[in-house]
């Protein structure tokens, strides 16, 4: 592969070597090449965007970007964002190895947004949705007070405006850096999805790769109907903590999407080129 | 057997020689009545030394001492004519959580709680209260029954967190714990949770959507385990006392953030230094919250309930 015989020229010994530029040049490697976390495949990433974000070679449904997500699902310029000024606390003054403050501020300016959720109101071929995506790149699309509140007000406008709501997941789980609330973050969505079905709308849920602990375990199977990505990640504990727990190796495919379908926790996979107009059927055959 | 704790083995020696000159010798005879007279003294300089200013993570290690009360003992000792109610009617009967009907001071209530074990061979049949899907599936069966009859709910949160194994998983944890937070809004009937040890994560919230939610004095309410956080955030699994007061789990840091309505004292030390202050303590915050709760009317219960959890969470909304 021309990756590896371009990495061996630059061992060239005769030349001082430049550390900052070779850094420079490695960085723009790693921005040229991933690997699919599916079948660890390394791939070019160009042709993986031009895929739609999807592996080439097994199907794997890298995570992306909200914009991108509300370009692939929504008829375009449809989508009007909601809540967008709800924002987060470091009510704990939380600190790891580094403050929650700091790290907001940080992911804030790396993501350009205010938190791991963004809801509004769109249009799928012509039919009125409301939706709430999970953004992955905010601090791994944890579930914490302002994604929990978005969600809920997004359900409750739901109800209130007879739409139905799409949920699309791709988080590590609750938000550890706010502690006991974003535990009961999942209470909060699960009583207003409660209500919005009590008023006959339709819930569903589209599970993309990651879908773990505390958001599978609420709002993320509680979808009337629940669609799956390709190879997606979804389960309540996580591979690493199952396998130290009981010791042995884990099945094949354990917690992928088509491991749930065949024991019958979700409805059905639709791979991302497809899920707009699956959408559409469905949301025509429900409303 | 009695247990102590790193930082209570102190009082371990003082409390066996009482022990030991109660059982085997005369204590009228002077001899060992003064002995007694001194080493009581000396227990409780040793108690205020020890229990008098309890860090974060002291208390998480109360929260699972092995001498506290559990779901059964409560259950045992402040319910009466308890009748267990097995299985969920899908898979198994999960031993994890205890399900059933009994008579609190002449109100007839469902009661539901994580059952963790005394000793080892309890512990294992237990599997520590750490439920399968089934356990929860068990639960909503019990509450669907409750919510018909009119019966209020008490459930028991005891848990180091739902079983992360592979038929779990399977048999859909999520699935499970994920409805039985939904079912708990639909019910019309009173519940009252009291989180008596170790509210660990979903797992203790898969019972946990009460109308009151009451906390016993030392026992520990969060999102992860001081152990399981320092592991993922400081790479650290020692790391557990600064994970401990990083994530605030006490029953006093929760009050304070409005998520329990109610601290139930504890006994001196812990529950477990003296059972019958516990439940008397118990009993008296039971009554108090369940007489007040089933003055309303069933709607106004559940809006109740939801209300109280529509609140959760801090933010900024910039205008
Ligand atoms: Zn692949």
């Amino acid at each position: 592969m021309g990756f590896f015989s371009r990495k061996d020229k630059t061992k060239k010994p005769h030349k001082e070597i430049d550390i900052q530029r070779e850094i420079k040049k490695a960085e723009k490697d790693e921005s040229l090449w991933i690997k699919c976390s599916s079948c660890q495949e390394l791939l070019y990433r160009k042709e993986v965007e031009r895929n739609k974000h999807v592996c080439p070679k097994c199907l794997y449904h890298f995570p992306i970007n909200v914009d991108v997500r509300v370009a692939l699902m929504f008829d375009k310029g449809s989508f009007t964002e909601l809540y967008k000024d709800v924002e987060p606390v470091d009510f704990l003054k939380f600190k790891d190895t580094k403050p929650y403050k700091a790290r907001l501020v940080e992911t804030k300016e790396t993501t350009k947004r205010s938190d791991a959720m963004m809801c509004g109101r769109a249009a799928i071929n012509g039919l009125d949705v409301l939706a709430a995506i999970f953004d992955f790149n905010f601090m791994g699309g944890s579930l914490g007070s302002v994604v929990g509140e978005k969600i809920t007000r997004t359900l409750e406008q739901g109800a209130k405006d007879k739409l139905p709501v799409i949920l699309f997941c791709s988080s590590g789980g609750a938000r550890m850096q706010e502690g006991i609330m974003s535990l009961m973050q999942m209470s909060k969505v699960s009583g207003a999805i409660y209500n919005l079905k009590s008023h006959g709308i339709p819930y569903i849920t589209v599970l993309t790769d990651p879908t773990l602990g505390g958001v599978t375990a609420s709002m993320g199977m509680l979808g009337d109907i629940i669609i799956a990505e390709p190879k997606a990640m979804i389960g309540f504990a996580g591979p690493r903590v199952i396998k130290e727990t009981i010791k042995e190796e884990l099945p094949h495919g354990f917690q992928r999407a088509e491991y749930l379908l065949e024991h019958g926790m979700i409805d059905m996979i639709v791979p991302r080129k497809e899920l707009k107009k699956r959408l559409y059927t469905l949301l025509s055959h429900v409303t | 057997m009695r247990y102590y704790l790193d930082f209570e083995k102190k009082l371990e020696p003082l409390e066996r020689r009482v022990n030991e000159i109660e059982r085997f010798y005369d204590i009228n005879d002077p001899h060992y009545s003064k002995e007694v007279h001194y080493l009581q003294k000396k227990i409780s300089k040793v108690e205020k030394e020890i229990y008098g200013d309890l860090t974060n993570w002291q208390r998480s290690q109360l929260s699972r001492h092995l001498n506290r009360p559990h779901t059964l003992d409560y259950i045992n000792n402040i319910f009466s004519d308890f009748i267990e109610l097995h299985g969920d009617r899908k898979y198994k009967d999960d031993p994890a959580v205890v399900t059933g009907f009994a008579n609190y001071e002449g109100i007839k209530v469902a009661v539901i709680g994580h059952q963790k074990g005394k000793d080892v061979r309890e512990m294992a049949h237990r599997n520590f209260g750490m439920a399968h899907p089934d356990g929860y599936r068990k639960a909503m069966r019990i509450m669907d029954m409750a919510d018909r009859w009119q019966k209020p709910v008490i459930t028991f949160i005891d848990t180091p967190g739902a079983f992360p194994g592979v038929g779990a998983e399977e048999r859909g944890q999520a699935e499970a714990i994920a409805s039985s937070i939904y079912f708990m809004f639909s019910l019309s009937v009173p519940v009252i949770t009291i989180v008596i040890g170790e509210g660990g994560s979903g797992g203790a919230l898969g019972i946990g959507v009460g109308n009151r939610i009451l906390m016993m004095e030392n026992a520990t309410y969060s999102v992860i385990s001081p152990e399981g956080c320092a592991a993922i955030l400081w790479r650290d699994g020692s790391k557990g006392p600064m994970a401990a007061d990083a994530l605030k789990p006490t029953s006093y840091d929760l009050l304070k953030l409005g998520v329990i309505d109610e601290i139930i004292k504890e006994p001196f030390g812990g529950a477990h230094r003296d059972w019958k202050e516990s439940f008397q303590n118990t009993r008296a915050a039971l009554t108090n919250n369940l007489e007040a709760l089933m003055k309303y009317e069933p709607g106004d219960i559940k809006s109740m309930r939801y209300d109280k959890f529509r609140k959760m969470g801090i933010f900024e909304e910039k205008r």
